[in-house]
């Protein structure tokens, strides 16, 4: 792979990161408006439950976000590994998460989560080394 | 934590990996599509291995949600990193294949940052701004959801 076909791979790389992390943001922050799925469940069974998420438009934005992140992975996988493709997605995504729970859902990121980003991105770069 | 919601993490696990490894196998048959020619991305829904990663990833994104219902964030997406462990203990006890000691390491790794985050709280206190998000500090998600119907006009 020369370096204008690298770079392309990791702008596609970076492309699904961001789609990613937005998608993940915005289900977070629709799921948390609607509660807890078993509550609304045993008030209004799994009806309920389902028109809850589909009566949500910050829902729909997050789909919208995942659905394009998952064809940027499939235009990703055609030109490059999964081996690589997969994990430098995977393990970004864990942090810019971190970062936007942190900052935008207003998540009590602790230590312990931190912690775990790095170990769990970490892990993955060697894992697929 | 109880058990059915360890069984959900362990859907969001499982489904994530095999989903994505499904994926790979079909896109390796379909060969490479061309940014000037995107229907190529479509006319990759035809293959079997492709849909059968769509149908294990649409397993994910119900688990996925589910857990979002009761958990933060930032504690469900370092579980999902552990569907990565197990593809290569997969890999190596089923498909027989070699793992390398810095694979070893990066599962080390990642079993550490999943121990971490899963012994600590699944839902934080959040300090909200918006009205809409005007949850006042509950003790449980469940108590969340109960306080936001009783703030509901009749």
């Amino acid at each position: 792979m020369n370096l204008s076909g690298e770079a392309a791979v990791w702008s596609m790389i970076g492309v699904i990161v961001l789609l990613a992390t937005a998608g993940d943001v915005l289900l977070a922050g629709a799921i948390r408006q609607i509660g807890d799925f078993d509550v609304i469940r045993s008030h209004s069974g799994l009806k309920g439950a389902i028109l809850a998420v589909l009566s949500n438009g910050r829902f729909f934005s997050g789909v919208l976000c995942m659905a394009l992140s998952f064809f940027s992975l499939l235009f990703a996988l055609s030109w490059a590994d999964v081996s690589l493709v997969a994990p430098a997605s995977a393990a970004l995504t864990f942090v810019t998460n971190a970062f936007a729970a942190k900052w935008i859902l207003k998540e009590n990121v602790d230590g312990r989560r931190w912690i775990a980003a790095v170990c769990v991105c970490t892990g993955v770069f060697f894992l697929h080394r | 934590m109880t058990f059915r919601r360890y069984l959900i993490l362990g859907a969001v696990m499982v489904g994530a990996s095999v989903g994505d490894t499904f994926l790979s196998a079909g896109m390796k048959q379909v060969g490479p599509v061309s940014l000037h020619h995107l229907v190529g991305l479509l006319i990759a829904l035809k293959n079997p291995w492709v849909l059968s990663g769509i149908v294990f990833l649409i397993l994910f994104f119900a688990s996925y949600l589910t857990a979002l219902s009761w958990a933060d964030l930032t504690f469900v997406l370092p579980a999902t990193g552990f569907g990565y462990v197990i593809v290569a203990l997969l890999s190596k006890f089923w498909l027989h294949e070699t793992i390398s000691p810095g694979r070893w390491f990066g599962i080390a790794l990642i079993t550490l940052g999943v121990g971490f985050v899963t012994r600590g709280p699944s839902y934080t206190n959040h300090n909200h701004d918006g009205p809409e998000d005007a949850i006042t500090l509950p003790a449980s998600p469940g108590e969340s959801a109960a306080l936001k119907k009783e703030d509901q006009p009749a």
